[in-house]
């Protein structure tokens, strides 16, 4: 494949160049999070084209259809600032779409430009712009800082700043915050706090929003999303869990500085030591115990790591994609006896390479970990050529390397816009282990199917 | 009527056999509004991206660089630079203290490293906003690496993304108008015999090539493809091309026209979109030319791939006989070929509408639909979804954000966008066609949707 006979061998230090990224801008993050909020219309304070990519990107990924709104800058309000087209737009979506909620994020032309956002808001509200009962929520998600992950958790803390409030009616439920993670994996969530009996309130859930069934109707709103109602209550719950520290982590200590909720920052649970982690978090702050039934789906994940650890042992895996999907897939990987030797992510934050030392644990020695500026595909490919590895793990933007390197590949993470399926089976929890399992398994072995010559090639394998 | 925006009433209308005023189009989408349009930037990066042997640099944050990151299947036979992502990715000291020396180390690295043909630098909203002058890093960096290095205005905020393919065609001809006057002075800038450009096609799944091929069938070169599996060296000898045929002309028609104004290269607006159109550009061609051989050749031509064509479509015509078509595409002109297409395969267009048509493209669409068809310009998906129903739609044709509305109402779908995977150009492109449709329209699964005849609401079989 000629296209990355442009990647060569010898890694060279760039000023700031980056090549073949490997995060991309805090708009869509903020866009998928207010997706998950029950009839809420994301809005994108900036030119039209934001909008437009974010949403055909959200849609490539979820094969769904993404509804987002636009303030459609022109030259004019580039110049004498957005606040007009913010105003108009607020009034035209509740009097078209009527949602419960419009949730504005900027871009990096009204943040540039300096749209001062709650004020614009505050001025709706004063010219009655905004419905009784209605809300418009906003967060700044400059795209020259960060990375999506770092929109979406601003948008996530943003509901707990504009909603949860404490009251004396204090409840028994738990808040979880699960992070960017696939709606299945928001309902696999939800299954399993319901198996130990533990009333919570999932927020962002874009499961039924983004993995709707076919009706027959289109709905502008799904039926899915958290609720406004239970996005106040946040504030009178017992505790929060806070799945991956990067895209939930902010939303958890707001909550608990807001409305002294107290929180537990876990990392997401995907693996076996996470997995068990995250329920037993949730038993001891909902004083609950743990079903037979979910210590016998525990099992089974066991019997299967054993059943295959015979394949899994010293394979040499490079991943990237999202700070809180790297360190908990790593964790996993070094339980199985794989050794995740290259990470990479382009969301930058010093704190993702002390949780993958902590993970890494000075048994993978010869690990390389790059976040932020110049942390891209081309680097990965780079090492990759300086050293190969046996297995692949991260969103589409691997098929190249994959391709040219002949190395098996699970896909996950966001974005993945060349299969689909992936965001109708979970990867958290002990099932979505088994998935894992068998994904990982089967890239290698097909691989090996492949590759082996006529005298090699078995039946039993 | 499916809701509509206030503003945007006079931007739908329904064919009534009633006279009607011209349909309003070409302004700004309304803030607040759900639109399917995107920005200048992508108009520019849509365009130029084909090119293939040049450096294509996004100089703004990574997000820009990100969404238009190798999307479009525009097929190379040789380099593949084009489809990696470059990106100065701009962060908020940038933004602060200016991008201009980010710009240029980038450039230089890039540029040393892998010694395009050229390179198109491409100014997204921040630096607009900003204010780095990307023209004179541009000049700065073409003098010491000697090639050239483009800059490209397609600031996201500047209008739609027409004026993005404005900007891309304003950067063509800054490699097109140094090399004509080169050819002129060293005595070499005649026009070439029986010479065309293929301008606004792109070579998705191949079709550039399906393209190529028939021209070369009938006795015409294409010196250059502007920019399908395209290349510098053959855009800077497109000045000497006799005519232009021009197929996306919403993108490209502003650089016809330069082109005829500078060099006196005529054009011609083509379609090689279904059998009519298709044939009509080798005829035009031909005509053009004025070569009764050639005339011959594509009489022959188009009879040959008919033979063979016909029956086969005479098939899927039987399939499809009386279902209901709704189109919505960037440019009207496609939407022309569509309607043709589509009544071809016995198909009625019950909808159709595009992000950038003008008023002679809205009026000729009115003239070409039967009575009863709804126009749309800049629609979303609220009326999208009410006109499905309303209209009784078997089909929807459109790009990435149309589908899964299609598909959410238990409608058939076509891409005929950048994510088609197979040629839809030229007479093959039609067979393609007519078997996506009915592959689509005809598929099993639809029986199984709530409110199909044979399901109760409730999701059940009856």
């Amino acid at each position: 494949m000629t296209l990355l006979r442009h990647t060569t061998a010898d890694v060279k230090e760039r000023s700031g160049l980056t090549i073949n990224p490997a995060k991309t801008c805090q708009p869509i993050g903020a866009m998928y999070a207010a997706l998950g909020v029950r009839n809420c219309l994301p809005h994108s304070h900036g030119s039209q084209g934001c909008c437009a990519y974010h949403r055909s990107t959200l849609t490539r990924h979820y094969k769904e259809p993404v509804m987002a709104a636009t303030s459609s800058f022109t030259e004019g309000s580039s110049v004498f600032g957005g606040q007009s087209n913010l105003l108009q737009a607020i009034e035209n979506i509740f009097t078209i779409y009527k949602p419960d909620i419009i949730a504005v994020h900027t871009t990096c032309l009204s943040e540039t430009i300096g749209d001062d956002i709650p004020q614009i808001i505050a001025k709706a509200k004063e010219e009655g712009k905004i419905p009784a009962g209605k809300f418009v929520i906003h967060v700044n998600t400059p795209s020259y800082v960060g990375s999506h992950v770092v929109g979406f958790s601003g948008m996530v803390k943003s509901l707990v700043d504009y909603f949860a409030v404490a009251t004396d009616d204090k409840r028994r439920t738990i808040n979880i915050i699960p992070g960017w993670v696939e709606p299945s994996d928001m309902r696999e969530i939800r299954r399993l706090t319901a198996a130990l009996g533990v009333e919570t309130i999932i927020f962002p859930d874009t499961s039924d929003v983004l993995d709707a069934p076919q009706t027959g109707q289109r709905q502008f709103y799904p039926d899915g999303g958290t609720p406004v109602e239970s996005l106040r209550k946040a504030g009178d719950s017992l505790s929060t869990i806070a799945l991956g520290l990067s895209a939930s982590g902010a939303a958890a200590r707001a909550l608990d500085a807001k409305c002294k909720v107290p929180c537990d920052i876990l990392e997401l649970p995907i693996g076996l030591r996470a997995t068990d982690r995250f329920i037993d978090a949730l038993r001891r702050a909902a004083r609950v115990h743990v079903p037979e039934a979910l210590n016998r789906e525990r099992g089974r994940l066991v019997d299967v790591m054993s059943d295959m650890h015979q394949y899994f042992y010293n394979k040499r895996v490079a991943l990237w994609g999202d700070p809180d999907q790297l360190v908990a897939l790593s964790e996993f990987l070094i339980d199985l006896d794989m050794r995740p030797v290259y990470v990479v992510t382009g969301t930058p934050g010093r704190e993702f390479e002390a949780r993958m030392a902590r993970v890494l644990a000075g048994k993978i020695s010869e690990a390389k970990v790059r976040q932020g500026s110049c942390a891209d595909m081309f680097l990965m490919h780079q090492w990759i050529k300086e050293q190969p590895v046996d297995l692949l793990i991260g969103n589409t933007y691997g098929k190249y390397i994959a391709r040219d390197e002949n190395i098996p590949f699970v896909r996950h993470g966001f974005p993945i816009m060349d299969r689909v399926g992936h965001s109708y089976f979970p990867t958290v929890g002990y099932q979505g282990g088994l998935r894992l399992l068998e994904k990982i398994l089967d890239a290698v072995l097909a691989h090996k199917d492949r590759e082996s010559s006529e005298e090699s090639f078995e039946l039993v394998m | 009527m499916a809701a509509i925006l206030p503003e945007r009433k006079d931007q739908v209308q329904r064919k009534d056999g009633q006279a009607a005023p011209d349909l309003a189009c070409g302004r700004a989408s309304a803030a607040g509004s759900v639109s399917q349009r995107a920005c200048v930037f992508c108009g520019s990066r849509v365009v130029l991206y084909p090119i293939a042997d040049a450096l294509h640099l996004v100089h703004g944050p990574i997000g820009c660089a990100v969404y238009t990151w190798d999307i479009r299947g525009s097929l190379s036979s040789g380099p593949e630079l084009h489809r990696n992502s470059f990106c100065t990715d701009l962060q908020e000291r940038d933004v602060i203290h200016g991008g201009e020396k980010k710009l240029y180390r980038c450039l230089t690295e890039l540029i040393r490293h892998y010694r395009p043909a050229a390179a198109f630098v491409y100014a997204t909203c921040i630096v607009g906003i900003i204010g780095d002058d990307v023209a004179a890093v541009c000049r700065r960096v073409a003098a010491e690496q000697g090639l050239a290095v483009i800059p490209v205005h397609s600031e996201g905020f500047k209008g739609t993304k027409k004026d993005g393919y404005r900007a891309a065609c304003d950067a063509l001809m800054q490699i097109i108008r140094p090399a004509a006057d080169a050819a002129r002075a060293a005595g070499e800038g005649g026009t070439l015999p029986f010479s065309i450009n293929l301008l606004g096609e792109f070579n998705i799944a191949g079709e550039t090539w399906i393209m190529r091929e028939y021209f070369k069938r009938i006795g015409v070169e294409a010196i250059a493809t502007l920019t399908g599996d395209g290349r510098v060296a053959d855009i800077r000898r497109s000045h000497r091309a006799a005519l232009n045929l021009v197929q996306c002309s919403g993108s490209m028609t502003y650089l016809a026209k330069q082109m005829e104004e500078e060099y006196g290269i005529p054009f011609k607006r083509i379609s090689c979109f279904g059998i009519e159109d298709m044939a009509q550009a080798l005829y035009d061609a031909a005509d053009f030319f004025g070569d009764p051989a050639m005339d011959v050749r594509a009489r022959d031509l188009v009879r040959e791939e008919l033979s063979e064509l016909l029956p086969l479509l005479q098939e899927y015509r039987r399939r499809l006989e009386g279902r209901r078509a709704a189109i919505y595409v960037g440019g009207a002109f496609k939407a022309f070929s569509l309607v043709r297409a589509l009544r071809m395969l016995g198909m009625k267009t019950v909808l159709v509408g595009s992000q950038t048509g003008n008023p002679d493209d809205y009026r000729q669409l009115r003239e070409l639909c039967d009575e009863g068809t709804v126009i749309v310009d800049d629609t979303n998906p609220l009326e999208l979804s009410g006109f499905l129903r309303e209209q009784e739609v078997d089909l929807m044709i459109g790009g990435v954000k149309e589908r899964p509305i299609a598909y959410k109402m238990g409608v058939g779908f076509c891409d005929h966008n950048h994510e088609r995977k197979i040629p839809l150009a030229g007479f093959i492109g039609m067979l393609n066609f007519a078997r996506e449709v009915d592959n689509s329209v005809n598929s099993p699964v639809w029986q199984f949707m709530p409110g199909h005849r044979n399901v109760s609401h409730s999701g059940g079989i009856v």
